[in-house]
């Protein structure tokens, strides 16, 4: 379906406050991605996030830049109370949101329906891993653009593009999921809250990091995920990214903590279609998004202008201080 | 995978704490708190954006200086006290680092989680308190010598521009200037 394979790729960078808003805009976002101050996104984290005060004016900010806002309300509805979901919808339409970043179909059917001049944008949290399972969500809800699973090779990506009725976006740099997004229930069994239903993976409320005879423990809720020694890098406390004791060893068992970063493909993802890259980090500093969003807008300016991509150094900011081109070059295959 | 060796933040010399014990800490912590109830007044932002109404306390632990720095959070203020050693019972949680990474994290030089991957900070205790804490003082852009120079007035604009001279001659000296330095983004 897709006709424009060479044009730029957009730029989708994250923002927990409006200052980080402000900081990626000034770095080159083309778009930036953030949540209202509740549950009805997948970053619900404590101090983080926009009131309806600060939406309204980091929107104004943002569009007087040349920048979009996209607005995630990526978590599943509750059952019985559905108000703040149906709320976080109306407030980005009538606050001017450029899209919202939805998951759950029932929501994708109120925005439809009630917002019919708002765009839609498929959360990676739905999993739409196929043509046919995209293609539902343009047939059924009119959405304009999906986020694709960080589980998917190039030529998977470009192959699903291809047969796509919408654009699609791939994440870039940043932490992975090697779960099937909005289907993990890791945290859920650790600690009975969810970044599906609640918007947080592994919450704060339920961590703890103590220092033992030199060796630093990370638990979450009543696991022991990691034992680290002074000289180790340590990572996020997720139970993906534990190391655990199993009968064949010691070791990471579902996924080490390192990070995404995909800039020398940056050409092989124009050429598969893709629309948009995004940058992964709602949960980080203002100092790591322009650290990030000012590398990959060099790199998408060089891709422009034909010359070779610059690839400076990120790993020393990203979990496990080590980056990796993923399921995207997938060379255990 | 694409590996990098850390780069240690560098701590202060161990002649700093050494002369810094015998003296008393009542005119530091006038100093500071004096600091801290502009920056609040400044950025009424931040202390929105603390979680609940509950009273916390949470110890910055400068770890190359004698003395710990006791934030008391509660609902609608932000109020600081200066201690030789941190008894476990006075704080919910503690952040512990080198001077110029706490600083670094205040002003926005530093990434506050990239610092803890690389075990620069150590964080222990009440996490939801301190992630609050983090990311209320990350989206109050606060520059701590501009907080500084506006308790001066009216020689605020001097000291500044002095302050800031001072800051690129010591970066320069100790090699602080570039990207690659692990999580300084300026």
């Amino acid at each position: 379906m897709k006709t424009e394979t060479r044009r730029p790729l957009e730029l989708v960078c994250p923002a927990g406050t409006p200052s980080a808003l402000r900081a990626a805009i000034e770095a080159g976002a083309d778009a930036v991605y953030c949540g209202f101050r509740d549950e009805t996104n997948a970053r619900n984290f404590p101090g983080l996030n926009f009131s309806r005060e600060e939406m309204k004016s980091s929107i104004g900010y943002a569009h007087s830049h040349g920048a979009k806002v996209l607005i995630a309300v990526n978590t599943f509805a509750r059952a019985g109370d559905l108000t703040p979901w149906l709320s976080a919808i109306d407030d980005a339409a009538t606050l001017g949101a450029d899209a919202v970043i939805l998951a759950d179909m029932g929501l994708m059917s109120y925005a439809a329906k009630n917002h019919p001049g708002l765009r839609l944008h498929v959360s990676v949290q739905a999993a739409a891993a196929s043509s046919d399972s995209i293609n539902f969500y343009v047939e059924a809800f009119g959405v304009k653009r999906v986020v694709l699973p960080r589980v998917l090779s190039v030529p998977e990506i470009a192959a699903v593009t291809r047969n796509a009725s919408c654009e699609t976006e791939t994440f870039a740099f940043g932490g992975l999921c090697v779960m099937t997004e909005g289907r993990c229930s890791l945290s859920s069994y650790a600690t009975g809250q969810s970044p599906n239903m609640n918007g947080v993976c592994s919450p704060a409320s339920h961590v703890s990091y103590r220092q033992e005879d030199g060796v630093m423990v990370a638990r979450l809720g009543d696991f022991t995920i990691n034992r680290s020694s002074a000289d180790q890098p340590v990572g996020y406390p997720t139970l993906c990214k534990g190391r655990f004791k199993t009968g064949v060893g010691e070791g990471h068992i579902f996924e080490e903590p390192v990070s995404l970063d995909v800039r020398q493909l940056l050409p092989a993802l124009q050429n598969a279609g893709v629309t948009a890259i995004k940058i992964e980090g709602r949960q980080r500093s203002r100092a790591y998004i322009k650290a990030v969003v000012h590398a990959f807008r060099e790199a998408l300016d060089a891709l422009a202008d034909k010359r070779s991509v610059p690839i400076s150094s990120l790993a020393p900011i990203t979990e496990g201080q080590s980056v990796t081109g993923g399921a995207y070059v997938k060379t255990w295959r | 995978m694409q590996e990098q060796a850390p780069q240690q933040v560098l701590r202060l010399p161990g002649f700093v704490a050494w002369a810094m014990r015998p003296l008393p800490l009542l005119p530091l912590e006038i100093a500071l708190g004096r600091l801290v109830k502009g920056i609040v007044a400044r950025h009424p932002e931040l202390v929105g954006r603390l979680n609940g109404s509950e009273w916390r306390c949470v110890a910055v632990d400068p770890n190359d200086l004698p003395f710990v720095i006791l934030l008391d959070m509660r609902e609608g203020s932000l109020t600081l006290r200066l201690a030789r050693t941190l008894d476990s019972e006075t704080a919910h949680a503690r952040i512990s680092g080198p001077l110029i990474a706490l600083v670094g994290l205040v002003d926005g030089v530093y990434d506050g989680d990239a610092l803890f991957f690389s075990r620069d900070l150590v964080i222990e205790g009440d996490i939801e308190t301190v992630l609050a804490l983090r990311n209320a003082i990350d989206d109050a852009d606060i520059g701590l010598l501009r907080e500084t120079a506006a308790l001066l007035e009216p020689y605020a604009a001097p000291f500044d521009r002095v302050g800031r001279s001072a800051i690129a001659v010591v970066r320069r000296t100790l090699g602080l200037g570039g990207a690659e330095h692990r999580g300084n983004a300026s």
